[in-house]
C-alpha cells in the first residue's frame, strides 16, 4: 500500500490511497457509523468534563426525575434515577464502560483468534487439523452460559468480564483469518519470501498479515459490539458489572422495576446501546465494503 | 458417505468430550465449590469437612471421569439449591426452551428467507433497504432491552398479550419473536448473497431462456442451490438460540431451562450449571452434526476432503 500511494500520480487519475479515501468517503453507512462513533468515543473520553453531575452521587429528594423532553428541567437533561442519580451523567461514564468492554475484549480475542487461524491457514495439515478441532470446541461452547457461570463464580470486575469475554470471542477471528491466510499463503509472493529465506516469524508478520489486516479489522468491529451486548446481558441478568457501576445494562436492569410508570428509565440506556452497536457495526460492514476487492467499481 | 457421517460423527463425539473436560475445568478453577457450600459463617474445618464428604478434595481429573462416567448414564448429581436431582430438573425444564427454540427458528425462517429471495431478486430496490434495515436493527438490538421494549407495549400499554408465565400459547408469542429476530439477520443476509450468487448463475439463465415462469426459476430452481449454506447457519442459530433462550426466558418469566440456568448461576448450584452446559453443548453438537449430514446429501461435492 504504502509503495502504491509513493508512486506518481498520473495527472486526472487519482492514486491508490485517493481512491481508498473517495470510496470511504462515498460510503455513507461508513461515513454514518465513523461518525457517531467518533462522537460517542469522544464523549466518554471527555465524560469528566461533560457529565453535569458525579455519577454516582445520590441525592433521595430528587428521585426518578423525568428528562427535559417529558416535563423535566435542565438541571438533569434526561432526568434522574430511583436513588436520585443524574441519568445523563451515569449514560456518559457507562459510554466509557461500553467501549472499554469492547475494546478490550476485542484486542484479546483477536490477538487468540488471529494467531490460530494465520498459523493454522499457512502450515495447513495436522496443524491445521488441529486448529479446526479448537474452534469447533469454541462453537459448541454455549457462550452466554458460560460467560455468565464464570464471570459469576469469579465476581463480576470489570477485568474478570473482559478476560472472560475475550477468551470466549476468538472463535470468528480463527475461522475467518483461517481462510484468508490460506488464500494469502499460495500468493507467488510468499512463495519468493520463502525461497529468499526469510524467517518463518517475517513472513507470518511482514507478508501474511497484511494482507489479512482489513478482514481483522472487520470482525475485530463486530466482535466489539458483540462484546458489548454481551456485557450489557450479563450485566442486565445481574450476574456481570456490579453496582452503583454505571453499566447500560445495570441501568436497564434498575429501570425494569420502574417499568409501568417510567418507561423512559429502560428506553434512554437501550438506545444509547443500540446506537452504539449500530454505528460499530456499520463501520464494519463499511470498511468490508471498501476493502472487499469485488466491492470496488 | 457412510464413511463421510462415521467420520464427523467421531469428530462430533471428540467435540462434547472436549466441551465437557474443558467446561468442567473453567467450573472449578472459577470458585471452590465447598466455599460455595458452606455459605457465609462456616469455619474453616465446616469447609474442610465438605470438601472431604463431596469428593472436593480429589485431584480434579479423578472428579471430572467420576461425573463423566455418571453423566454418561444420565446421573448429574442432586442439586443444592432445589434439592431434587438435577436430570429430573432439566428434564422438567427442556421441553419449554426446546419449544421455544423451535417457534423462534421457525419464526425467524419464515421472515429472513422470503425476505432475503425478495431482495435479492431486486437489488438496491427499496425492499431490499427494508431488508437491509430490518436486519441491520436486529443486529443491533439488545435482545433483553427488546423484551422490555415488547412487553411495555403489548402487554402494559395494549394489554393483549401477557408479560410471563405459561398459561397458553400467548406467553410464547413475545418470547417467540425476540429469540427467532435475534436470529433473523444473519439468515437473510446469508438468503440474500446466496441468491444473487445463484441467479447470477448459467443453469438460471438456461432455466429463463427455456421461458419458465419467474417464480418457478426463483423457488423450484435458484432456491434449492441457496438453501444449502443456510441449512448449516439454521443449524448453527438453533444452538445460539437455546444459548439466548437465558436471556429470554429470564425476562419473560418463562420457566424452561434456560431460566433453570439463570437461577442456579445466581446461586452457586454448580452441579446444575454443569449438566445445563453439556447438555445446551451437546444440543449445538447435534444440530451441526445433522446439518453435516444434510448438507452432503443435498451437496455430493461436501463428501470429499
Amino acid at each position: 500500500m504504502s509503495m502504491q500511494a509513493a508512486a506518481p500520480a498520473v495527472p486526472g487519475r487519482l492514486t491508490p490511497r485517493q481512491q481508498f479515501w473517495r470510496r470511504a468517503w462515498h460510503h455513507k453507512g461508513l461515513v454514518f457509523g465513523a461518525s457517531v462513533l467518533t462522537i460517542i468515543v469522544l464523549l466518554a473520553v471527555f465524560a469528566p468534563l461533560v457529565a453535569p453531575h458525579d455519577p454516582y452521587r445520590q441525592d433521595l429528594l430528587a428521585r426518578m426525575i423525568p428528562p427535559v423532553f417529558l416535563g423535566g428541567t435542565w438541571e438533569h437533561p434526561l432526568g434522574t434515577d430511583a436513588l436520585g442519580r443524574d441519568y445523563l451523567s451515569r449514560l456518559l461514564y457507562g459510554a466509557r464502560i461500553s467501549l472499554m468492554i469492547g475494546f478490550v475484549t476485542a484486542f484479546i480475542s483477536a490477538v487468540i483468534g488471529s494467531t490460530l487461524g494465520i498459523v493454522g491457514g499457512y502450515f495447513g495439515g495436522k496443524v491445521d487439523a488441529a486448529v479446526t478441532f479448537l474452534i469447533s470446541v469454541r462453537l459448541a461452547m454455549p457462550v452466554v452460559l458460560v460467560a455468565l457461570a464464570v464471570v459469576a463464580l469469579l465476581g463480576g470486575s470489570l477485568i474478570v468480564m473482559m478476560t472472560v469475554l475475550g477468551l470466549l470471542l476468538w472463535d470468528r477471528f480463527a475461522v475467518v483469518l483461517r481462510t484468508a491466510t490460506k488464500q494469502v499463503r499460495s500468493m507467488e509472493y510468499v512463495a519468493a519470501a520463502e525461497v529468499l529465506g526469510a524467517s518463518l516469524p517475517r513472513i507470518l508478520v511482514k507478508d501474511i498479515l497484511p494482507n489479512v489486516m482489513s478482514q481483522l479489522i472487520v470482525i475485530a468491529t463486530l466482535e466489539m459490539a458483540h462484546a458489548i451486548l454481551l456485557e450489557a446481558s450479563l450485566s442486565f441478568l445481574g450476574l456481570g458489572v456490579r453496582p452503583p457501576t454505571p453499566s447500560w445494562g445495570l441501568m436497564i436492569s434498575e429501570g425494569k422495576e420502574m417499568l409501568l410508570f417510567q418507561p423512559w428509565l429502560i428506553a434512554i440506556p437501550g438506545v444509547a446501546l443500540f446506537l452504539v452497536v449500530v454505528s460499530i457495526n456499520m463501520f464494519g460492514d463499511g470498511v468490508r465494503d471498501i476493502t472487499a476487492p469485488e466491492g470496488r467499481n | 458417505m457412510l464413511k463421510f457421517v462415521l467420520g464427523k460423527l467421531l469428530l462430533a463425539a471428540c467435540v462434547a468430550l472436549t466441551v465437557s473436560a474443558v467446561s468442567f475445568g473453567l467450573l472449578h478453577l472459577a470458585g471452590d465449590p465447598a466455599i460455595a457450600l458452606a455459605g457465609e459463617s462456616a469455619t474453616e474445618a465446616d469447609i474442610e469437612a465438605i470438601r472431604v464428604n463431596y469428593g472436593y478434595d480429589r485431584p480434579i481429573v479423578v472428579q471430572y471421569v467420576d461425573w463423566l462416567s455418571r453423566a454418561a448414564r444420565g446421573d448429574f448429581g442432586t442439586s443444592r439449591f432445589f434439592n431434587r436431582p438435577v436430570s429430573e430438573l432439566v428434564s422438567d425444564r427442556l421441553p419449554i426452551t426446546m419449544m421455544l427454540g423451535i417457534l423462534g427458528i421457525i419464526f425467524a425462517i419464515l421472515l429472513a428467507i422470503p425476505m432475503g429471495v425478495l431482495a435479492a431478486t431486486r437489488p438496491n430496490s427499496w425492499f431490499d433497504r427494508v431488508a437491509l434495515f430490518i436486519s441491520v436493527v436486529g443486529q443491533a438490538i439488545p435482545s433483553f432491552w427488546f423484551g422490555l421494549i415488547l412487553i411495555t407495549i403489548f402487554s402494559i400499554n395494549l394489554g393483549w398479550l401477557p408479560a410471563s408465565g405459561v398459561s397458553g400459547w400467548k406467553n410464547f408469542v413475545l418470547p417467540t419473536i425476540v429469540l427467532g429476530y435475534f436470529a433473523t439477520p444473519a439468515l437473510m443476509r446469508l438468503t440474500r448473497t446466496g441468491m444473487l450468487d445463484v441467479l447470477a448463475s448459467d443453469y438460471i439463465r438456461t432455466a429463463r431462456a427455456k421461458g419458465l415462469p419467474t417464480r418457478k426459476v426463483l423457488f423450484k430452481h435458484a432456491l434449492r442451490n441457496a438453501m444449502i449454506p443456510v441449512v448449516s447457519l439454521a443449524a448453527v442459530q438453533m444452538g445460539f438460540m437455546l444459548s439466548g433462550s437465558i436471556i429470554v426466558e429470564s425476562i419473560f418469566a418463562l420457566p424452561g431451562a434456560g431460566q433453570l440456568a439463570w437461577v442456579s448461576i445466581s446461586r452457586n448450584d454448580l452441579p446444575t450449571i454443569q449438566a445445563l452446559i453439556l447438555i445446551f453443548s451437546m444440543f449445538y453438537i447435534v444440530f451441526t452434526f445433522a446439518a453435516d449430514v444434510l448438507n452432503a446429501w443435498l451437496d455430493p461435492r461436501l463428501r470429499v476432503s
